[in-house]
């Protein structure tokens, strides 16, 4: 069984988030880059299905990135995937979900695949759309958000649970469909001392959009962030403050009525 | 911290703080408030590598340097120095001396099972008349036919009654005060071993310290490590890679305690104002750091030396030396920073402060690292003198 594991290159969760001066993206002085989590479960459900499904399987790592996600490839390998594609090309900058998911689906078609696993969304952008223009342009089925995955006798369905508002959702989906991981789904492993080791001889394909057959740009993006801005700053809590409770209350009516007017 | 770090060296340490901070520490805070041993954590240290750091892949290990390890003793001790020594005598001293001085039978029996993290290793020199003193040792071991036997005691043993592997320093020659002492693998189920006092510590709860009693131990010969009378040389040896380990131990003791004294002063409001904001803390804030960063190159050097095959005794002394006092220095002005409350159980700098104490004390004294820096610096001198 061909299993993919898609990954991206995102900012530490810990890290203190600065827009820069022109707004066209955040500042990258001191920022620490990490494995998105919700790809760590993906990559985690891919190796547990890898040593379920036998020797025969092999958990490949797919990254559009810059060359700085090398070391986070590396990383999954040490987790225990097998190889890797990076396609790593200067025009890819700060492509939209459609030219990632288009670059994706050339590199994955190349790679061909029994099932993708993706992570729910990057915490990032938050954009969450990549896995399903993915799923329409590979014409699979797609099930996302998921917390629990069990692969059929046959291996040629697979029963997804997702969590939806007041209970769980149960999903069977066929073979192959791309599936995106949500928190609980399982464990990430860590990157022991022997695997990060066995990584240093494991192949990362790296690609440029030549090699994947663009001629010039992977496509027109269907959408363009125009300028980055930090949030407003709030305009703070006011104490209401009085002597006697009554009277606080009194000034608070006052206060919601005739300064924010929502009562 | 920006020290040039290889692409495999940043995995680690992040594989490392990772495990550090999400599974260690729990289990570290409820084995050192009880007391006891965290019998399940090594089997986990073991499946991740941290067990068999240096020793080569065909024993079982990872192969890689006393550098790598020194990175992984660093974030292991910022978070539970018990677990630290317990690491750092197991890899440095015990792994390293039966790798080192142990032949391809013995190697093959142990080293696997250290590795793995399923025995524990351990390290006994010190005697109640033997302490910076090594040669004044009188364990004694005698030939008889194809054994040994041990008679005597070992103090102040580290993993001492969990060990299943521990290298003892014994007597020989008892005319010889150097060249007369042997070392041996000695293992727990041996006739005539029992474990006797075990000390109640001041720090370091979640690691033990015990009295080994050998009566008419039986040792066999296959168990000498190196030949008769290298003993000297080997526990010699062994100790500049055991205070290398504890150098480690005391830079992440002493950054885990300017982290918690900067988290503090940072929350603690005084006067209407944060004490971060006091200039009598950030001055205190400012040489803290620099003395964790002197100990962490001191310690990064000695083990960069180590790591080439270059001798590295006085190197290894002198970031012993650095790192412990820098520990303690910096548990003390955190502490203050916290104030009463810093002297509750309720904050990590307690712990902190109880474990670094030890580091000034084991592996060779502060006064034996001068000792040996200053033997060494002055004998470099004269070797420039004219004949």
């Amino acid at each position: 069984m061909k299993i993919l594991a898609l990954l991206k290159r995102v900012p530490d969760t810990e890290a203190k988030i600065l827009i820069n001066q022109e707004g066209t993206g955040i500042k990258d002085e001191g920022i620490k880059y990490v494995i998105n989590t919700y790809d760590e479960y993906a990559v985690e459900e891919g190796l547990r299905l890898k040593e379920k499904m036998g020797a025969a399987s092999t958990v490949t790592v797919v990254c559009v990135g810059p060359e700085e996600a090398t070391e986070l490839i590396r990383t999954a390998l040490a987790m225990g995937a097998d190889d890797a594609v990076h396609v790593c090309d200067k025009a890819l900058e700060r492509p939209d979900p459609f030219v990632i998911a288009a670059v994706m689906a050339k590199a994955i078609k190349a790679e061909g695949f029994d099932i993708i696993f993706c992570g729910k969304q990057a915490i990032d952008d938050d954009m969450g759309q990549v896995q399903s223009i993915l799923a329409e342009m590979l014409d699979i089925p797609q099930v996302n958000v998921a917390t629990a995955f069990e692969i059929a006798a046959d291996a040629k369905r697979a029963t997804v649970r997702r969590r939806v508002e007041g209970g769980d959702e149960k999903v069977e989906t066929s073979l192959p469909a791309i599936i995106s991981c949500e928190k609980g789904l399982n464990d990430p492993r860590y990157a022991s001392l022997p695997g990060i080791m066995k990584a240093k001889k494991k192949e990362i394909r790296k690609k440029t959009l030549a090699d994947l057959g663009f001629s010039e740009s992977p496509g027109e993006a269907r959408s363009t962030i125009l300028r980055w801005l930090p949030p407003a700053k709030s305009s703070g809590c006011t104490m209401v403050k009085a002597e006697e409770m009554r009277d606080a209350a009194k000034e608070l009516v006052r206060l919601l009525r005739e300064e924010a007017k929502v009562v | 911290m920006n020290y040039p770090l290889t692409e495999d060296e940043r995995m680690i340490q992040k594989t490392v703080r990772d495990f550090a901070r999400r599974d260690l520490a729990p289990v570290a805070i409820e084995a050192n408030e009880k007391g006891v041993f965290p019998e399940g954590i090594y089997k986990k240290l073991g499946e991740l590598g941290f067990m068999g750091v240096t020793v080569p892949e065909e024993y079982g290990g990872v192969n890689l340097g006393t550098f790598s390890l020194v990175l992984i003793l660093e974030e292991i001790n910022a978070v539970c120095a018990s677990t630290g020594v317990t690491m750092s005598v197991h890899n440095s001293l015990t792994n390293w001396c039966i790798l080192k001085y142990g032949s391809e039978k013995i190697r093959k029996r142990f080293l696997p099972s250290l590795a793995s993290g399923e025995m524990l290793g351990a390290y006994a020199i010190t005697e109640s008349e033997a302490g910076s003193d090594v040669s004044a040792m009188r364990l004694s071991a005698v030939r008889k036919g194809n054994e040994y036997i041990l008679n005597g005691a070992k103090i102040f043993i580290s993993t001492g009654d969990r060990a299943g592997a521990i290298i003892v320093f014994a007597r020989t020659d008892p005319a010889d005060r150097t060249k007369g002492i042997s070392a041996f693998v000695v293992e727990p189920d041996s006739p005539g071993f029992s474990i006797g006092k075990i000390e109640k510590k001041m720090g370091l709860r979640a690691s033990t310290t015990v009295e080994i009693v050998f009566e008419d131990c039986r040792v066999n010969a296959d168990n000498l490590l190196g030949t008769e009378g290298m003993g000297m040389k080997i526990a010699l040896a062994g100790l500049d890679g055991g205070r290398i380990g504890i150098a480690a131990q005391a830079v992440g003791i002493a950054q885990a305690a300017l982290d918690e004294g900067v988290r503090f002063s940072r929350e603690r409001k005084q006067f209407n104002t944060r004490i971060v904001d006091f200039q009598s803390t950030r001055w205190k804030i400012a040489d803290m750091a620099t003395a964790v960063e002197a100990a962490r190159l001191l310690t990064y050097r000695a083990a960069k030396l180590r790591d080439a095959g270059e001798a590295c005794s006085k190197e290894a002394a002198m970031a012993k030396l650095f790192a412990s006092r820098t520990a303690n220095t910096v548990v003390y002005d955190a502490l203050q920073m916290h104030g009463g409350v810093g002297y509750t159980e309720e904050f990590l700098i307690e712990r902190l402060f109880r474990d670094a104490r030890v580091t000034e004390l084991y592996e060779g004294t502060s006064e034996i690292q001068r000792l040996v820096i200053s033997k060494a610096v002055i004998e470099e001198f004269e070797r420039t003198l004219p004949d």
